[in-house]
């Protein structure tokens, strides 16, 4: 004996956001029943186990049916197979579109492609997120990556139009499209501890300061291939490296402005040559650098600066630049130290 | 040429991909009315195509135009080979065709294909030209307004009701030709679709003539069903109540006072004072303002006796207006002030029928004669209980393989004349509180035993111990408490056989049936302390080895009506100790169970809240009040107490096991949850201030009784299972809307194959007000003597379940104390309960947002212009409700019946996730196509919504599954209570000036 069909299907579409998130999160029927008994919905509404299964099988078969129009969020809004109201579509997709922290921490920066797709089950044994979920995330940033790759306008926007995200989601997605678009690994050992809200800050200053769109915006891709006019202007500033004397003078100044002003000085005094030197390297190295950090952030950390001195002394970098009588790349110095400055900050964290 | 229809087709949107290699769609129209075609151009290359075509005209008759459907098909083209059918949308004209409906249609419809369900959307135009005709003999009904809603429409005022009108055509079923075996499945199908929906078209057209030919204008209370007879053909027939309707001209005034109507005559009715407080006075003083003699009402002991005459001559009154009716029934269910004078009780009749084949489909006489046999069969059953009239009346069928059981019933009943015919004096009855529940029989020659007592009331009439009908609770009814759903469950299993034998096997099942139901019912409604059944549907359902009952209504406790005596065990066997014991525990749960439902629904009579008011006492002092009053009861109420006493010996008989197993799934139905009531009518008396939430719903569960070795307790249990787990998963997945009522729940229980039980439920949850006020002053005495103890009746069961020995010792004691401090912990329980709800909710909510701080990008404005696109949806929201009404809103405008019959098909069964997943989205596709015809006709609500089939068979296996499903309702436009401006959409009614349907007969 046994129940051989069974469904309930309301004229405004009934949706629980509990199990709409047990959805999303990957359990299976019978995981998410167990859930919710432990969640102690029985007591409160005198239902028995056999309400609750039915009752996450119906749920659970909405969803499904709704998966394909959430794939294309536009849709959500002008079908007709589902009455759902404005408010209710909102957390539906803004549910759908989110994504784990730990999850893209592992995906930031590789190519949204078949073969990290096959590797799946190992970022879900190893982040502990089902590999339903997982597959869905990763879907989830193919498809608008695939979807704002070939369309002109701003990044953040696009998507934001298209997905009907959140501002602060839509930023999210443009930071991970981003990554993947220009491959910056951030699987590094030496950035674990990194939090993808860091990178996410990283990417947004990029987009904002250093992109094709930071100039123009009207062009395709312009906010995630970076001004390639920018970068070789960028070159231009190894003169303060390699011009000796620019060098000792821009030293020289950035002592006496930090003197007595910070314990840290008389590491940072030894350090400071290298320091410099560092920029020195290919401007695509820089910002290789600047993200594996090994080279700036790292002897800082070990020296034990405290955020403050970080920001002291970047400061006065920056500032002590301008004062240069021979150094004449102001305008791509600041327009390259600001993005420098604030991700540092951003970074410089335990 | 009396008719010129035109259509348009505007856009697609949302189309399927039907080019593998280019992802796209070459798609262009066909559309088809009649036998004229006409094609849109190819819109190459495109899921979203703009054709904006030109206006398609077609001249037809308007027989044509009220039978056949505008068939729009799209079709991808192909160069190569055939093209490529995407799916159809069949859009029923008739509601342009009555000039008060709508004038245009106009919108998105989903495309659909009876295979892939819906793919793609479509939007278009439709309009249409009519001419005057002014041929007598015309085959056509234009104009004649339909309603399924069962009660007089709400922006209308009835000026006669002319009564019933019937019809049926049939036809071969197109699955059953020979031709059926070549052609494909998706053909089959649209043959089945198109089929229907010419022969719906043909039955409202002619239930229309017939209308125009009584004078009438409309019909009210439309109720179309198919009988898929299978090999032997398929029967469309349809019964309704023809009217004539004036539409109200402001708009605002719901409930009509009739006097103003210039068909009756100078002779005005007593104003109507819908509710009375309850004195005895007072009542008397009403029924000295009728015209009716006084006599037999005076306050004399012999009322009851001297009331006889008066009956009398009202008979004779009406019998004249009725008597030249063949059959004086009424398909509605409320009505219209003072229509109602008494109920008699529920008259149905039954029969069993072999089928044959339709041989001559234009002479359906056999099916005509089955259902006028019955029919004759329920008047004379009217006419035993004294009534000239049936209303609340229904009609269904059972098919399994050639078997067919005709079912017919509605509730007897002596009516005002007034409605009729005019020229008819008017009666204005005594108080229309209590009217309709005196008795219409004559007291000395009943039909059948039955206690009566005087009406507690008036004082002045005889009534019945209870009172069993098919129609809504009169709103001016006097009820003391909340209403409840109230279900009696059967299943009886018999011997497979085939012919004769099957049917006699049948018929001679049938009574015992009805029977058990009816004890059944009897017994659970004293178990719920209520003395009256409405809106009561029985539905025997035939499968091959076994019967299914199932008969549900609402249970009220009338106040008119006396109060229900308890239910008492005695055991017949031999008495032995352990038999002793048991026969107690089980009265003692009785007893706590009527109880607790007094509680529950809120049942005091109010011979008790007269000595209350003023000093609210605890609820259990009341109880013992209670059983005061009877011994104290004075002169006048001594007959009344005499019958008390008689009726409490409603005995149970414990004289074996299976009488037993039948107390015990008595008691096996569980109350609904806190916070939650139901009932099956469209008033739910004891509850006011509906909020403007609700959930319409559908539900279907199909169980499969594996066990081959069964007995009629076993299934009994499975089947009453089946339905009180259909109920808690409703509650349950509804409880955000608490506190809500489950309205006009709707089952309909079928045995689609051996071992097959089917259960399908339609209803609106609907929540109220936590804060009731009442309007009633008979109610307001209630509620001022318990308003304190609200918030603890809405949770007895806790209560009980926790200490029921307390409860029984608050009831044999007065001390109230102990009882009182329970009462307010429990109170303090359940409000934490609720915060912790809340709470939770909460929390889950934030859970969601997973932003801890927004970084905002520095010194681009870009990120700043921010869009909210859901503002701009396109989609109309569209409520349906199975009720009249929409609480919180008016309806200004009908726009025109909407019944709709799908099929769909699958063979790839799995695929859409077994059968659930089959059903589940067919049923989703069915209200989305629903609202999509709503909106583009200018409505934005269906009401009197009903599921009238829905048929599925499957084949696991072969990995298929068929389903049909008919629909039906009213497409209105409602706007909110509050909006005090009527802007009624401006009538374009130039157009479609439809022949004088008021005067042409």
């Amino acid at each position: 004996m046994s129940v051989e069909l069974d469904v309930f299907v309301g004229n405004t579409t009934i949706m629980d956001e509990e199990v709409y998130q047990l959805w999303l999160d990957g359990y299976t029927v019978n995981d998410a029943v167990k859930v919710r008994m432990e969640g102690g919905v029985l007591e409160e509404c005198e239902a028995s186990a056999d309400v609750l299964l039915s009752d996450t099988m119906d749920q659970y078969r909405t969803f499904q049916m709704c998966e394909r129009l959430l794939h294309s969020p536009a849709k959500l809004a002008n079908q007709l197979l589902f009455q759902i109201p404005p408010h209710r579509q909102v957390v539906l997709i803004e549910r759908y579109y989110t994504f784990d922290d730990a999850f893209v921490r592992e995906v930031l920066g590789k190519k949204l492609s078949k073969g990290t797709k096959k590797d799946l089950d190992d970022v879900s044994a190893k982040t502990n997120v089902t590999l339903k979920s997982c597959r869905r995330q990763f879907d989830n940033f193919k498809r608008v990556f695939k979807v704002v790759e070939e369309l002109k306008g701003p990044l953040v926007e696009n998507i934001r139009q298209h997905f009907l995200l959140s501002d602060k989601l839509a930023r999210d997605y443009a930071a991970i499209v981003f990554f993947a678009n220009n491959r910056f690994e951030t699987g590094k050992r030496k950035l674990q501890y990194l939090t993808f809200q860091d990178f996410a800050f990283c990417a947004g200053q990029l987009i904002n300061n250093w992109t094709v769109g930071a100039v123009d915006n009207m062009v395709e891709d312009m906010d995630v291939d970076l001004d390639k006019e920018f970068l070789q202007e960028l070159k231009e500033l190894k003169i303060l490296i390699t011009d000796k004397d620019l060098l000792d003078q821009h030293k020289s100044l950035v002592c006496t402005a930090l003197r007595g002003k910070t314990k840290a000085f008389n590491e940072m005094e030894a350090n400071f040559k290298v320091r410099i030197k560092s920029h020195g390297h290919h401007i695509l190295h820089v910002l290789a650098h600047l993200l594996a950090h090994g080279h700036f952030i790292e002897p800082c950390r070990s020296d034990r600066w405290t955020t403050a001195d970080m920001r002291l002394y970047l400061t006065h970098y920056t500032n002590s630049a301008h004062i240069l009588d021979t150094f004449k790349h102001q305008v791509v110095w600041d327009r390259y130290m600001g993005v420098v400055k604030s991700c540092i900050f951003k970074m410089y964290h335990d | 040429m009396p008719g010129k229809l035109k259509a348009k087709i505007v856009a697609g949107r949302h189309l399927p991909v039907m080019d593998r290699a280019s992802d796209l769609t070459d798609a262009f129209v066909e559309v088809k009315f009649g036998n004229t075609t006409f094609k849109t151009d190819v819109c190459p290359k495109s899921l979203n195509p703009q054709w904006n075509s030109e206006w398609f005209k077609f001249e037809v008759d308007d027989e044509d135009l009220q039978d056949e459907p505008l068939q729009i098909t799209v079709l991808d083209h192909d160069t190569y080979s055939a093209n490529d059918a995407i799916g159809k949308v069949y859009i029923d004209i008739d509601p342009l065709l009555c000039s008060e409906a709508a004038s245009v249609i106009s919108g998105w419809f989903p495309i659909y294909d009876t295979i892939h369900g819906i793919r793609g959307e479509i939007n278009v135009l439709v309009k249409v030209e009519l001419f005057n005709d002014l041929n007598r003999f015309r085959q056509s009904s234009c104009g004649v307004k339909f309603f399924c809603t069962t009660s007089i429409p709400r922006c209308y005022h009835v000026a006669t009701v002319h009564g019933f009108v019937e019809e049926l055509v049939v036809n071969e079923d197109p699955e059953y030709q020979w031709i059926d075996r070549i052609r494909t499945p998706r053909a089959s199908n649209e043959a089945r679709q198109r089929l229907i929906s010419l022969m719906s078209g043909e039955l409202q057209r002619k239930i229309g003539l017939k209308v125009l030919e009584m004078g009438g204008n409309a019909v009210v209370g439309y109720l179309q069903c198919f009988d898929l007879e299978g090999e032997s053909g398929l029967v469309v027939r349809a019964i309704g109540t023809a009217c004539t309707l004036d539409k109200l001209s402001s708009g605002s005034v719901s409930n009509t006072n009739t006097n103003t109507h210039v068909a009756l005559p100078s002779s005005s009715p007593p104003p109507f004072t819908p509710s009375k407080p309850c004195s005895r006075q007072s009542s008397s003083s009403d029924t000295d303002l009728s015209l009716t003699p006084k006599t037999g009402m005076g306050s004399g002991g012999s009322a009851g006796k001297e009331a006889g005459p008066l009956k009398m001559l009202l008979r004779q009154q009406t019998q004249t207006a009725l008597e030249q009716r063949e059959f004086p029934f009424f398909t509605l269910t409320s009505f219209p002030a003072g229509f109602l004078v008494h109920a008699g009780g529920v008259v149905s009749a039954r029969s069993v029928k072999l089928l044959d084949r339709i041989h001559n489909p234009d002479e359906p006489e056999t099916r005509d004669a089955w259902w006028e046999e019955i029919r004759q069969e329920i008047k004379s059953h009217a006419k035993a209980l004294g009534c000239h009239a049936v209303v609340g009346y229904s009609e269904s069928t059972s098919i399994c393989e050639e078997v067919c059981i005709l079912s017919a019933s509605g509730t007897a009943a002596i009516l005002n004349p007034r409605y009729m015919r005019e020229g008819c004096l008017d009666f204005g009855n005594t108080d229309h509180s209590c009217g309709f529940c005196h008795i219409p029989y004559d007291e000395l020659n009943m039909p059948f035993p039955a206690q009566l007592t005087l009406c507690q009331h008036c004082r002045q009439q005889k009534v019945p111990d209870v009172l069993f009908t098919t129609i809504d609770l009169p709103p001016e009814a006097a009820v003391t408490g909340k209403g409840c759903f109230v279900q009696a469950r059967l299943c009886r299993l018999k011997k497979k056989a085939q012919g004769e034998v099957n049917a006699t096997a049948i018929s001679n099942l049938l009574p015992f049936m009805e029977y058990e139901l009816h004890t059944q019912l009897m017994n659970k409604l004293k178990l719920h302390s209520m003395n009256a059944l409405f809106g009561l549907h029985i539905q025997i359902s035939v499968g091959e080895n076994m019967l299914l009952g199932l008969a549900s209504a609402t249970g009220v406790y009338l106040t008119a009506l006396p109060a229900p005596g308890g239910i008492q065990i005695a055991g017949k066997a031999p008495i032995d100790l352990s038999n002793e014991h048991h026969i107690f525990t089980i009265q003692k749960r009785i007893n706590d169970t009527i109880a607790k439902n007094k509680e529950l629904y809120q049942i005091n009579p109010p011979e008790l809240t007269e000595e209350v008011i003023g000093s609210p006492i605890p609820e259990p002092r009341q109880r013992s009040r209670l059983f005061r009053s009877h011994s104290e009861s004075s002169d006048e109420l001594s007959e009344l107490d005499l019958s008390h006493g008689k009726k409490d010996a409603f005995v149970l008989e414990l004289d074996d096991t299976d009488a037993l197993e039948d107390i015990h799934s008595l008691l096996t139905d569980a109350p609904p949850p806190n916070g939650f009531f139901s009932c099956n009518t469209e008033i739910m008396p004891g509850i006011y201030k509906w909020t403007s939430a609700v959930q319409m719903f559908t539900s279907v569960r199909v169980f499969r009784l594996s066990n081959v070795n069964l007995t009629n307790q076993g299934l009994n249990k499975i089947f009453t299972d089946l339905c009180e787990d259909l109920l808690k998963s409703f509650y349950f997945k509804l409880r955000s809307l608490i506190p809500c009522c489950l309205c006009h729940l709707n089952f309909t229980v079928a045995v689609p194959e051996e071992e097959l039980i089917q259960v399908a439920v339609t209803a609106v949850a609907m929540s109220y007000d936590k804060e009731q006020t009442h309007e009633k002053p008979v109610d307001k005495l209630i509620i001022r003597g318990n308003s304190e103890t609200e918030e603890q009746l809405q949770f007895p069961m806790e209560l009980c379940a926790d200490s029921s020995s307390v409860n029984m010792q608050t009831s044999k004691f007065s001390g109230s104390i102990p009882a009182s401090i329970d009462y307010g912990s429990f109170a303090d329980r359940c409000t934490t309960w609720l915060e912790l709800l809340r709470l939770k909710a909460h929390t889950i909510r934030r859970g969601s947002v997973k932003t801890s701080r927004t970084t905002h990008s520095l010194g681009r404005s870009r990120s700043l212009r921010s869009n909210c696109s859901f503002g701009g949806s396109t989609v109309t929201v569209v409520k349906m409700t199975p009720l009249s009404f929409l609480p919180g809103t008016r309806i200004i405008k009908y726009l025109g019946i909407i019944n709709m019959f799908f099929i769909r098909e699958t063979t790839s069964l799995r695929e859409e996730g077994g059968v659930s997943g089959f059903l589940h989205s067919f049923i989703a596709e069915v209200f989305a196509m629903v609202r999509a015809h709503v909106a583009a006709l200018g409505g934005n609500a269906v009401v009197s919504y009903s599921m009238k089939e829905c048929v599925l068979m499957e084949n696991p296996n072969k990995n298929q599954a068929q389903c049909l499903i008919n629909v039906s309702g009213d497409a209105v436009i409602c706007v909110l209570d509050t909006d005090q401006e009527v802007t009624p959409t401006p009538t374009t009614v130039t157009q479609t000036c439809g022949i004088g349907a008021e005067g042409t007969a």
